[in-house]
């Protein structure tokens, strides 16, 4: 009978840690800017079809960078889970904070149980009928679960980016100058520029009806950033 | 299959015997599924039943209508309910049947439609809505034989094809496109027989809405669990339109108006 190495559990804990952070530095960038209708999310994204944003349920939406088909489990979860909800008891009682929580329970499950973590962090957010509802939550690889305020970058040179937008920030941007900003901001730091056709971005809008998520065209963004 | 329980439930794709953009299926096997358990032997329960409800098609789309009346025998039992119902953005649905069971059938049919356009990133085109509401329709066959049948209207604007279209359907979930105009319910063949005398292709908007709550009105004059218009009460059909740009239910103040136009004009 074979005995395995022991690995005491700091050392398999930082490791795993860093082969996932090591993932997500390599995936590009995502920036979550709340503005003064909503929150906009945007991200560098060649393909059309193969979203990083998406929908989650009426007033739900979700951003998610590093391995496509990992994070893309956690949206299909998440979009069951949200309607299911939804359906057993009321729409209104469908809310970030629970989704939250369920995707960092199962990030931390993966992360302690699997053979190998997930390379993927995701974001969370939603709004309200006040600028004051607005929650933005950040799940890490690891299950950790922080709380946003008004803005955050995740994937590649984060902390550069989120110290650019703070710098960037003072009022409550409007929608041009929000999508301005995070374009701007990831060129800068990424020093390259981006076509307007691979920029992929959406919004969480209260103006809109019951649902609030909307995809922006790529002529939009073309506008904004003419 | 998957080694962690979790919250979220078993969603790897290769384990998931359900296909995973199926939101009645991931009831079933949550064992959430809405179920009516009936008990065997000749039923004596008064189901509440009989209405009318009709689709018309017009140049730009598909106006819908549904009467409020909703009786139990011979007693009116709601005189305000919904019975035509947005389905998705572009697609709406109207029920003639046993009421608590249709309007849980058509909540479902609503979270079905919107579950699969988030989980694919596209909606499913109107022949697939269509399909997917005649197997709902067909799954509660055994409770149709025991007199709880629900039969749905479906009329949707057609993105592909650009053009508005309309289905019937029927207890065992047979799925008919119609052409012009559909009604069914216990006033649909009179609110049909009214539409026939006065159709013509290529209606306007304002003139599809008029026949509609005219034939309403028509049916509810021979039909006594089909309600029409109650300018005392303030209580109106419920009408919506399908065209180009979505969905809309029309305002009751616009609906009032007609109905007060059509009430005056009968003899």
């Amino acid at each position: 009978m074979s005995m395995p190495f022991y690995v005491p559990p700091e050392q398999l804990t930082k490791d795993r840690a860093e082969f996932a952070r090591k993932g997500i530095a390599r995936g590009r960038p995502i920036v979550v800017l709340e503005y003064t209708d909503g929150v906009m999310l945007m991200g560098e994204n060649p393909s059309g079809s193969l979203h990083k944003t998406s929908e989650i349920y009426d007033k739900v939406a979700f951003a998610g960078v590093g391995r496509f088909n990992e994070f893309e489990m956690l949206r299909v979860a998440g979009i069951r889970y949200a309607d299911l909800k939804g359906y057993s008891y009321e729409r209104d009682d469908v809310t970030a904070k629970g989704l939250a929580n369920a995707y960092a329970q199962t990030l931390g499950q993966i992360f302690t149980h699997e053979m190998k973590p997930y390379e993927i962090e995701v974001m969370i957010t939603e709004i309200g009928t006040e600028p004051a509802e607005t929650r933005i939550y950040r799940i890490q690889f690891d299950g950790t679960l922080r709380d946003v305020r008004r803005f955050g970058a995740m994937g590649a040179m984060e902390e550069t980016l989120n110290k650019r937008l703070e710098e960037g920030i003072d009022e409550m941007p409007d929608l041009g100058e929000a999508i301005r900003l995070a374009a701007d901001t990831i060129e800068t730091v990424l020093e390259t520029t981006i076509a307007d056709e691979d920029w992929e971005a959406a919004v969480l809008d209260r103006n809109l009806g019951r649902r609030k998520f909307r995809r922006l065209q790529d002529s939009e963004i073309a506008d904004i950033r003419a | 299959m998957s080694g962690y329980p979790s919250q979220l439930g078993d969603h790897l794709p290769l384990g998931a015997v359900v296909p995973v953009s199926s939101f009645l299926a991931l009831l079933q096997t949550s064992g959430l599924a809405p179920q009516w358990t009936v008990p065997s032997g000749e039923l004596t329960l008064e189901i509440p039943e009989g209405t009318t409800i009709l689709a018309v098609r017009f140049a730009d789309g598909v106006v819908m209508a549904g009467d409020r009346r909703a009786t139990a025998g011979n007693v009116i039992a709601h005189r305000r309910m919904k019975k035509v119902y947005p389905a998705d953005e572009y697609s709406a649905v109207a029920i003639s049947g046993t009421a608590g069971m249709a309007t849980e059938l058509i909540r479902l049919f609503q979270t079905e439609l919107e579950h699969y356009e988030k989980i694919e990133g596209t909606r499913l085109s109107l022949e697939g809505k269509a399909n997917y509401l005649a197997r709902m329709v067909r799954g509660n066959l055994p409770l149709a034989f025991q007199g709880l049948a629900v039969v749905p209207l479906f009329c949707g604007f057609d993105e592909s094809e650009q053009r508005g279209r309309l289905y019937t359907f029927d207890v065992v979930g047979g799925r008919y496109e119609e052409q012009d105009y559909a009604a069914t319910g216990s006033g649909g063949s009179e609110a049909k027989a009214f539409i026939k005398g006065v159709f013509e292709p290529e209606l306007s908007e304002d003139r599809a809405l008029a026949i509609a709550v005219e034939a309403l009105v028509a049916a509810a004059e021979e039909d006594a669990a089909t309600g029409g218009p109650d300018l005392r009460r303030g209580i109106y059909p419920n009408v919506v339109v399908v065209n180009r740009s979505g969905i809309a239910e029309v305002d009751e103040s616009r609906i009032e108006e007609v109905a007060t136009a059509v009430l005056g004009g009968r003899p």
